[in-house]
């Protein structure tokens, strides 16, 4: 099998192309997927590739081009949303929470609705407070939705292609900072299973449980922890909904200590929901309390010194590790 | 857009057919004989949660329905049990959802606001006002992809008529020129705000018109009105020239739900629409046409009343849904969350 360095961007791209090779009942449907290639140049070529019945530009409505999407799903297609950034998806969001989400369940299970909506997520750019934020912890409060969150470019091309198999609405969260991170898939897209966490760094003293753009940070702290004697394990939770319990806690099990890192905020947050689980499932396993890093709970400001200060940051991670192993009742034994 | 010499002729004289006449009536008795049983039913305790009745708008439903096939698609509102019975859900189906019955046709999970017959392509029963326009774009777009030949029907109020999903989805169907027909059921109060106080401009007709659909304002208590502009909407859309809005002016005898101490309105109002009763003008000229024997409407009162009643049976005969199936049907699989 080719080995191919891609960006996260052509990756995702990857996945479109072959989502719409397989299935002549997917389409994509968004603004500026068509002749603007996509707003993040992601969708690039589709268009000439697919034609305009298949590659559709949309007004700026996203609720109807949302609804729509349900609609076409409920009605047999496979239909892809591309909502071009998380804020954005609040004006559809009527559409995902009262439609999408609901319809199986308050129809008595005779309506399904497989449709995928992917989405831009994430700070990093100083486009502030309206551009940002991570609020895919909100969606992954509904019940009815799927979430996941692709971190590794396996998974960006992949995951839409599982998401695309499954019969329930399946929101992709794409982390804007990704975009232009090069990275290594084998051979053509595949579909990459919606259930389970990853380990994606083996280590035996403290869990770092991430998931998206925080994955990459995460990895990058872990090397620094190496460095200084800390053995950390990072699991990518990559579906945030349902959660992967049995990952959490198994690596919990392993390692005694866990820290969270998150870049949505703190208060209500999917970082607390994982904390109660542990504290629920894995108390008796912790040697010290649970730690998490999370965005400052400040809509996120423009100039980078700022905004640097707002989301989690690789030293954040690192701190945050050192100051668990080092504190009181620790009981590190390594 | 018909001309005005091309305008359908309206009322019960200008039908010919005494079958189509018996049908007509007959929907519009069993709607209203079942809701005045709901409103009893609701008193007793029988029926819980919000109920919306739809008394006196009875000629849209039973007039436009007959217009779309089996392989239409139907979207409603909450007050939506007019368009399920003349969709031809069974009453009983629909009455044992209202008492929350899994005999009920969405397994007693939706209640009088969220009937579903996905059989019948009738989907729903939404409650989020406006919430549906972009489901049936969605429709009907799957059906243009497809190259299938069906027509998909959004009932809405003049309420939704404010929201931004109704300019979106108007704008959008118009824009891929799908086939949508957008029925607005103007019965002049968003809950309690009266038209004059809610929109700028009042002519619903006007605002589909500049989204370039082609647009008509119909009686809405004349059900045969409202068949006949229905089918020539229906014939358009599905011959592919479009969306199209038709406006059915009606009015609800009835207060907005169970709650409602209709402060709003006066008694003179609604008195005065009571008179343009779409039943009792209809019944009465076509008695008076010739075209319905004088003895229909008692023949017509007995079988609607027996069907009401079965109902009822079969609502009250119905089982509850176990507790430990409370979970199934959020996800396609069993999904621990």
């Amino acid at each position: 099998m080719t080995t191919q360095t891609i960006a996260y961007r052509e990756a995702l791209r990857q996945g479109l192309h072959a989502a719409l090779a397989r299935d002549e009942r997917v389409f994509l449907m968004g603004e500026d997927v068509g002749r603007y290639g996509g707003t993040y140049a992601v969708s690039h070529g589709l268009l000439e590739a697919f034609g305009e019945a298949r590659i559709r530009d949309t007004p700026l409505s996203e609720s109807a081009f949302t609804g729509a999407g349900i609609g076409a799903a409920l009605n047999g297609l496979r239909p892809i949303v591309e909502i071009m950034t998380v804020n954005f998806s609040l004006l559809a969001l009527d559409q995902i929470m009262n439609n999408a989400a609901t319809l199986r369940h308050m129809s008595g299970g005779q309506l399904n609705v497989p449709l995928v909506i992917r989405m831009t997520t994430g700070g990093g750019r100083q486009l502030a407070a309206q551009h940002s934020h991570s609020l895919e912890g909100w969606y992954a409060h509904i019940p009815g939705l799927r979430i996941v969150a692709p971190a590794t470019h396996e998974d960006a091309r992949g995951m839409l292609l599982a998401a695309l198999e499954d019969p329930d609405p399946v929101l992709i969260f794409e982390h804007a900072l990704l975009l232009n991170v090069e990275g290594t898939v084998k051979g053509e897209p595949h579909p990459m299973e919606l259930d389970h966490a990853v380990i994606r760094r083996e280590g035996g003293q403290v869990s770092l449980i991430t998931y998206g753009g925080m994955l990459h940070k995460t990895l990058a702290a872990a090397d620094q922890l190496a460095a200084a004697g800390i053995d950390a394990e990072v699991l990518d939770l990559r579906t945030l909904r349902p959660l992967d319990d049995a990952a959490i806690m198994a690596s919990v099990a392993k390692t005694h200590r866990v820290v969270v890192v998150d870049e949505g905020w703190r208060s209500g947050s999917l970082s607390a929901e994982i904390i109660t689980r542990i504290n629920e499932q894995a108390f008796f396993e912790l040697d010290a309390p649970p730690v998490r890093v999370c965005t400052q709970e400040v809509p996120i400001p423009y100039p980078r010194h700022l905004e640097d200060a707002a989301i989690p940051q690789i030293e954040d991670i690192v701190a945050a590790v050192h100051r668990l192993m080092g504190g009181p009742g620790s009981g590190a034994t390594s | 857009m018909p001309s005005p010499d091309t305008r359908p002729a309206s009322g019960a004289a200008a039908l010919d057919d005494p079958g189509q006449a018996r049908a007509l009536l007959w929907q519009m008795l069993r709607i209203r004989r079942f809701e005045e049983k709901c409103a009893e039913l609701y008193s007793a305790g029988k029926i819980r949660g919000f109920l919306h009745l739809y008394i006196g708008e009875e000629a849209i439903a039973a007039g436009a329905m007959p217009a779309l096939a089996e392989r239409d698609h139907v979207l409603a509102t909450y007050r939506e049990h007019g368009h399920a019975l003349a969709r031809g859900v069974p009453a009983g189906a629909i009455m044992a959802e209202m008492y929350g019955k899994q005999e009920g046709c969405s397994r007693g999970r939706g209640g009088s606001m969220h009937l579903f017959d996905a059989g019948r392509h009738f989907i729903g029963g939404s409650a989020i006002v406006g919430g549906a326009l972009p489901l049936a774009v969605g429709y009907a777009l799957a059906d243009r992809l497809a190259g299938r030949d069906s027509v998909t029907a959004c009932f809405f109020g003049d309420g939704a008529v404010a929201e931004g999903e109704f300019h979106e989805s108007l704008n959008l169907a118009a824009l891929w020129q799908l086939p949508v027909l957008f029925l607005c059921e103007n019965n002049r109060y968003a809950m309690g705000t009266a038209l004059e106080r809610h929109q700028s401009q009042v002519d619903l007709a006007a605002k589909a018109a500049a989204y370039r659909l082609p647009s008509e304002s119909v009686d809405g208590m004349d059900v045969v009105a409202v068949a006949r502009t229905t089918e020539a909407a229906v014939d358009r859309v599905r011959a592919g020239q479009g969306p199209m809005f038709l406006e059915y002016r009606t009015y609800r005898f009835r207060a907005h739900s169970m709650f409602d101490p209709e402060l709003y309105r006066d008694k003179a109002e609604v008195e005065q629409w009571k008179k343009r009763c779409p039943i009792e003008t209809f019944a009465r000229d076509a008695v008076a046409s010739g075209l319905l024997a004088a003895t229909a409407r008692d023949e017509l009162e007995r079988e609607v009343a027996e069907e009401v009643a079965a109902a009822v049976a079969f609502a009250e005969a119905g089982t509850w849904e176990p507790v430990e199936h409370l979970c199934h049907d959020v996800y396609a699989r069993e999904v621990r969350p």
